[in-house]
């Protein structure tokens, strides 16, 4: 085992070993080279891999560990980024002291990202199954006119919601929010439902019917089960499109006590009096990533199928 | 994301008309929110784009002065200079690094499920996460990237990353590369796996080189995912703002205002609303002319497959 070769591409190395094959035992040598060359290849392969893994977690791992230092410590390079001077939840407590404190507004994101979820599963369930089984005019306008939004920028309106969420007395409030998450949503959340109603056979509707399901209970207690795949997938990306999104809240939240986690932040990443505390930073980073990457990592299928529905269409 | 509008379906067995009613109502409350808040709101941008409007008082018409303005605006200018060579590296760079990726996770080898997901881990995090992340490992004094460098023995002095242009635009461009590669790296990965084996199989037999069987083969069957990727990327990359708000505020010397930014400031700093707007118009109208091409792109894919 040559550990010396580092992130190079198992070609280069199958090729950088040139293998003499001895003419007498000819089988025996032939077969071990191979084998020798495979086991080559596999190192190469998984220190390319180690070092690519490296890159991609290394800043989570570092800030997750540099903000259980103690405060003194947060302040100085994470080198090493673990706590040297004992586990300390000093970083989150000095988080805490900022805008109407960490839980308020984990919870507001919480509040704001989960009720993105239900009213876009909600409505996009509805519409797809409108738009798959029933006819009506102009339906293919309305359905393009659904998706089209797509190429436009949200970036590009947001002055005009904000008129109209004063207009509606939502301005500065989390629901109104929520509503244009949901509307931003909805091209793809649309898309998704209707071909998850589309693969559903009619007979299984038609049995339904026979046994005297109508409509709304139809669609909750017989077609729902069967999309509930579909209906993750929108649920996963509503969760982690609203949790992340940071211009809207920043431009439609107005007071401090509505802050969403990431316009929180910008208070922080202000920091006080010229210093910045680099502790609340890691937490405040911490806080906003675990949400992320523990549904990501439970609910990977749903997600994959969401993003290769995208790429295919 | 082209749709391609289901006619085969409308050939059904005819019902009822009441339920060309029910239909309509199943689809009212997504219709409604989509009017309220996406076409309601690009038409109110149009027509705030031929205003003086200020926050307070009234909104004056103005005709197309807003976009006549535009035209000897050097800090619009100098936005849209800006976001076009910001669209243009980060492109490349997400690319050189997620096309390797790619080739590198479609391999049938153990772990390959792993680092498949450890890759993808920083596109599931919000943008302004990373910024606010990276803003962190980029910092002179408390940070891990200058400090690092220095302990290493390779720099006397921890840098100031994001104080100079260069240098701030590099930790940019490595921070987006980082967030977004993964997400490249599974769309190519679609479109390397959506490759027939036997057809390079084939050519192996034929003796085609590993260089020639990428080049006059992955290279030209991917051309599809290629143009998505690519879309997705420049469309991504002209919209950027949080990691310049969150990472420099704008850069030094002002130097780092996306046109998006630049619409920000216009439009809740300034209070230019009606300027604003026009600007709106014009990235909008930037992006739909790209999400035509696009339809093109794919099209002519289509026609040549």
């Amino acid at each position: 085992m040559t550990m010396t070769q580092t992130a190079l591409p198992p070609t280069m190395t199958a090729a950088g070993h040139p293998i003499e094959v001895r003419p007498n035992p000819a089988n025996e040598a032939a077969k071990l080279a191979r084998a020798r060359r495979k086991r080559n290849c596999a190192v190469a392969y998984h220190t390319a891999g180690v070092a690519i893994v490296l890159f991609f977690l290394a800043p989570f791992a570092i800030a997750f560990l540099a903000s259980f230092r103690s405060g003194a410590e947060g302040m100085t390079p994470p080198l090493p980024p673990w706590p040297t001077t004992g586990f300390s939840l000093d970083s989150y407590r000095s988080l805490d002291t900022f805008g109407a404190g960490v839980w308020q507004h984990t919870l507001n994101s919480l509040i704001v990202s989960l009720a993105t979820v239900v009213l876009t599963v909600a409505i996009s369930l509805l519409a797809g199954y409108g738009f798959s089984r029933y006819r009506f005019p102009l339906k293919n306008t309305l359905f393009v006119l659904i998706i089209a939004t797509l190429m436009i920028p949200f970036q590009s309106i947001l002055t005009p919601l904000f008129i109209i969420l004063a207009k509606l007395g939502l301005n500065n409030s989390l629901f109104g929010l929520v509503l244009v998450y949901v509307t931003l949503q909805l091209p793809f959340s649309v898309f998704m439902m209707r071909n998850a109603f589309d693969a559903v056979p009619k007979e299984i509707e038609e049995a339904a019917r026979i046994d005297g399901a109508r409509d709304l209970k139809l669609l909750v207690r017989v077609l729902l089960p069967l999309v509930l795949p579909g209906a993750a997938t929108v649920a996963i990306f509503a969760f982690l499109n609203a949790w992340n999104e940071f211009l809207a809240a920043l431009v439609l939240l107005s007071s401090n006590d509505n802050y969403t986690m990431p316009v929180l932040m910008m208070a922080v990443r202000a920091g006080r009096l010229g210093a910045i505390n680099w502790g609340a930073v890691q937490a405040g980073v911490v806080v906003m990533t675990i949400p992320c990457l523990i549904i990501f990592l439970l609910l990977q299928r749903y997600y994959m199928r969401g993003l290769m529905a995208g790429a295919v269409k | 994301m082209t749709v391609v509008p289901n006619l085969s379906r409308a050939a059904g067995r005819p019902k009822p008309r009441s339920s060309a009613w029910r239909g309509i109502l199943y689809i009212a409350p997504a219709m409604a929110l989509v009017i309220l808040f996406f076409v309601i709101p690009v038409m109110m941008t149009a027509w705030m784009s031929l205003h003086a409007w200020p926050l307070m008082g009234a909104q004056r018409w103005i005709g197309i002065n807003n976009y006549i303005r535009m035209i000897n605006d050097t800090r619009f200018l100098s936005a849209l200079r800006f976001t076009a060579l910001y669209t243009v590296v980060a492109t490349i760079a997400i690319f050189a690094v997620a096309f390797p990726l790619a080739l590198f996770v479609e391999k049938h080898r153990r772990f390959v499920g792993a680092y498949r997901t450890v890759i993808f881990l920083p596109v599931v995090v919000g943008l302004a996460t990373a910024s606010l992340l990276w803003v962190w490992l980029a910092n002179v004094d408390s940070g891990f990237i200058g400090p690092l460098l220095r302990a290493l023995g390779i720099v006397e002095r921890s840098p100031n990353l994001l104080a100079s242009f260069d240098s701030a635009f590099l930790t940019i461009i490595i921070m987006v590369v980082w967030k977004i590669a993964g997400f490249t790296m599974i769309i190519l990965l679609t479109g390397l796996q959506a490759i027939p084996a036997d057809i390079v199989e084939a050519a192996r037999i034929d003796g085609a080189k590993r260089w020639q069987r990428f080049r006059y083969l992955t290279l030209p069957l991917m051309r599809r995912t290629i143009a998505l990727a690519l879309i997705i990327s420049v469309t991504g990359s002209i919209l950027a703002f949080d990691q310049f708000y969150i990472m420099t505020a704008g850069g030094p010397q002002n130097r780092m205002i996306s046109v998006v930014y630049y619409i920000f400031n216009q439009s809740f700093v300034s209070f230019n609303l009606g300027y604003g707007a026009s600007l709106s118009i014009v990235l909008l109208a930037i992006l739909v002319a790209i999400s035509i091409v696009q339809l093109w792109l794919l099209k002519v894919g289509d026609d040549k497959a």
